[in-house]
């Protein structure tokens, strides 16, 4: 019997390739994972807020949290702050710095982030 | 090119191949085996500890080692508040227990002294070395003693203090005003851009104002500034007028501001214009990137590191990130605030490139406070994104307290101060 390496080579490249594709997917159906994967834009739109509002929104401080809040009501405040419709001394300022859909993707990200923590 | 092998070879192959795939599977699903990445953070201040923190935080597979030779960290930011009496020197100290004990990051109370790009080590002065996939370095600033005749490090840590480095340098500033004479001068002496926290000097005039005022009504400062204007400069004078008037006295660089030489002896500054003599004296000397940064070839002429504005990755050694004070970053200001945005950044680009996807567009945010008096805060806030020109503030956003702010505006902003500072450093770390 008469092989070649690249053949082999090729062969066993793809079947590691091919395990390994298997075992990541595994992971990502299994929910407790997958709920672990945040929009990566939506990620790096809002880890700066907890600067003043606490990790993940859990304020330690006179700062408002909104730890725990709904998608729904995060998008409203912020689209309010953005406005001047809800009073602000700071906060309109850091909202006029997002679009629509960054609001929508900050409000999902802080929306859902805590229910990881459970 | 192909070869043809015997069956004795293919049988070794495919143990080996086998092998090979094993190693993948577990690599996966066990990342502590082979394919564990491993990061090495330098410097555990408002860069480099958010930094590693999030990347614990956001994939507790990855290995992160930070090296950091204080095992008490003391924030400048509150610094100005313990000169003003309103903080002690334990209420800004920090330590690394939490992000050992709760994140699992290893740190080593130890400084690089080396970092060979190409081979991806890092030397520590105990001598040990570290490897790493990918680097970041968040040393902050070095002072240029030269760039002021009669200055020296010698000279700041006997009779002139920077205290612009929080620890030492903040207790002594603050012995010497305790100890000053009612109807003393105290005179600071801010450098050009760009430098640590633009709006610094001027909230620490506010406060030694703050302090003089109570105990020691007759004294003076005297701001002699390098430059011709200075961060929130109508806010910070709208303050003075209202809080402490006729007690500061502000000179631009332009009008004898700049001051080009000091006497220790005679604790005196020469200025263009003349000689002022002080009984404190608080020279803050330009500055450029931290010792390391310089030693590892990360800077460029300016005496800054040049990085990937999306990743911080350095844009002279790749592997590398540069974050906080001692990267260039475009429009954003040299903030704690801003260091630990951009540690979050780089953070979360460097899990992405180790998916080997590609990182999300950044965002980041700065929000500078600074207190004029107990219940009279004001700020500068700024949301950054990517242009095709680098970082710049996004068009509209932030900006500063408005000149017309009332008096509940003001106080509610010097309670923000302080919630401020409570998030962030629980945020680092806590
Ligand atoms: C008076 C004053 C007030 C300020 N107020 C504010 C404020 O209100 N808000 C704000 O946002 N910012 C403020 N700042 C600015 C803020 O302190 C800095 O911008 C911030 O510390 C920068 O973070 P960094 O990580 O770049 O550097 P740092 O926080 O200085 O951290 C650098 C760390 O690296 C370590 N290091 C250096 N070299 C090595 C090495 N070779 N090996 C290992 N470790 C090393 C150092 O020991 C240090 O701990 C203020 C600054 C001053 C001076």
């Amino acid at each position: 019997m008469q092989v070649t390496i690249r053949s082999l080579l090729t062969t066993c490249f793809v079947s590691s390739a091919l395990l390994g594709a298997g075992a990541e997917a595994t992971a990502a159906t299994n929910p407790a994972q997958k709920a672990m994967e945040p929009n990566p834009r939506g990620q790096i739109l809002s880890l700066s807020c907890a600067s003043c509002h606490g990790t993940d929104g859990k304020s330690v401080g006179v700062i408002p949290s909104f730890y725990g809040k709904s998608p729904e009501y995060l998008e409203t405040a912020l689209k309010d702050f953005k406005s001047g419709k809800r009073y602000s001394t700071v906060m309109g300022r850091h909202a006029k710095g997002y679009n629509d859909e960054e609001i929508h993707l900050i409000a999902q990200y802080f929306g859902t982030v805590w229910q990881n923590n459970k | 090119m192909s070869h043809n092998i015997s069956r004795r070879d293919f049988n070794k192959l495919l143990v080996t191949g086998v092998a090979g795939s094993a190693l993948g599977i577990f690599g996966t699903i066990k990342p502590a085996f082979a394919a564990q990445k491993r990061v090495v953070v330098i410097g555990g201040g408002f860069g480099g500890a958010a930094a590693a923190k999030y990347l614990k935080k956001l994939d507790s597979s990855i290995s992160v080692t930070l090296v950091e030779p204080k095992a008490t960290f003391y924030t400048c930011p509150f610094s100005n508040w313990v000169l003003g009496g309103m903080r002690t020197m334990q209420d800004i100290g920090h330590t690394y227990t939490l992000l050992k004990s709760k994140y699992g990051i290893n740190v080593l109370a130890d400084s690089a002294t080396g970092i060979d790009a190409a081979k991806g080590t890092v030397t520590l002065k105990s001598g040990k070395v570290l490897n790493y996939d990918r680097l970041i370095v968040s040393p902050g600033i070095d002072f240029k003693w030269s760039a002021i005749e009669g200055y020296s490090e010698s000279v700041s840590q006997t009779k002139m203090p920077h205290a612009y480095e929080a620890g030492a340098q903040t207790i002594l500033l603050h012995k010497q005003l305790l100890a000053m004479k009612n109807g003393g001068k105290v005179i600071i002496c801010p450098p050009g851009n760009p430098f640590r926290c633009p709006p610094g000097p001027y909230e620490r005039a506010s406060l030694i104002a703050h302090y003089l005022k109570a105990k020691k009504p007759k004294s003076k400062i005297l701001i002699l500034d390098a430059k011709d204007k200075f961060s929130k400069q109508g806010l910070f004078k709208k303050g003075w007028d209202t809080l402490y008037p006729g007690m500061i006295e502000w000179r631009s660089g332009p009008t004898g501001g700049k001051v080009t030489k000091v006497d220790a002896g005679s604790m005196s500054v020469t200025t263009d214009f003349g000689v002022e003599k002080g009984d404190v004296i608080n020279i803050i000397p330009p500055q450029q990137a931290g010792k390391i940064a310089f030693k590892a070839g990360l800077t460029d002429a300016s005496g800054w590191c040049p990085v990937n504005p999306s990743t911080f990755e350095s844009t002279i050694h790749p592997g590398i990130h540069v974050i906080g004070d001692a990267c260039i970053a475009g429009a954003m200001p040299k903030s704690g605030f801003a260091a630990s945005s951009q540690g979050k950044v780089a953070a979360a680009s460097i899990i992405r490139l180790f998916q080997g996807k590609e990182p999300a567009p950044p965002s980041l945010v700065n929000t500078c406070y600074s207190l004029i008096g107990t219940d009279y805060g004001i700020s500068v806030a700024g949301v950054y994104s990517l242009s095709p020109t680098g970082i710049i503030e996004v068009p509209g956003s932030g900006g500063l307290t408005p000149m017309d702010a009332d008096a509940d505006h003001l106080r509610e902003e010097a309670m923000f101060a302080e919630g401020w500072y409570k998030n962030i450093s629980q945020d680092i770390w806590g």
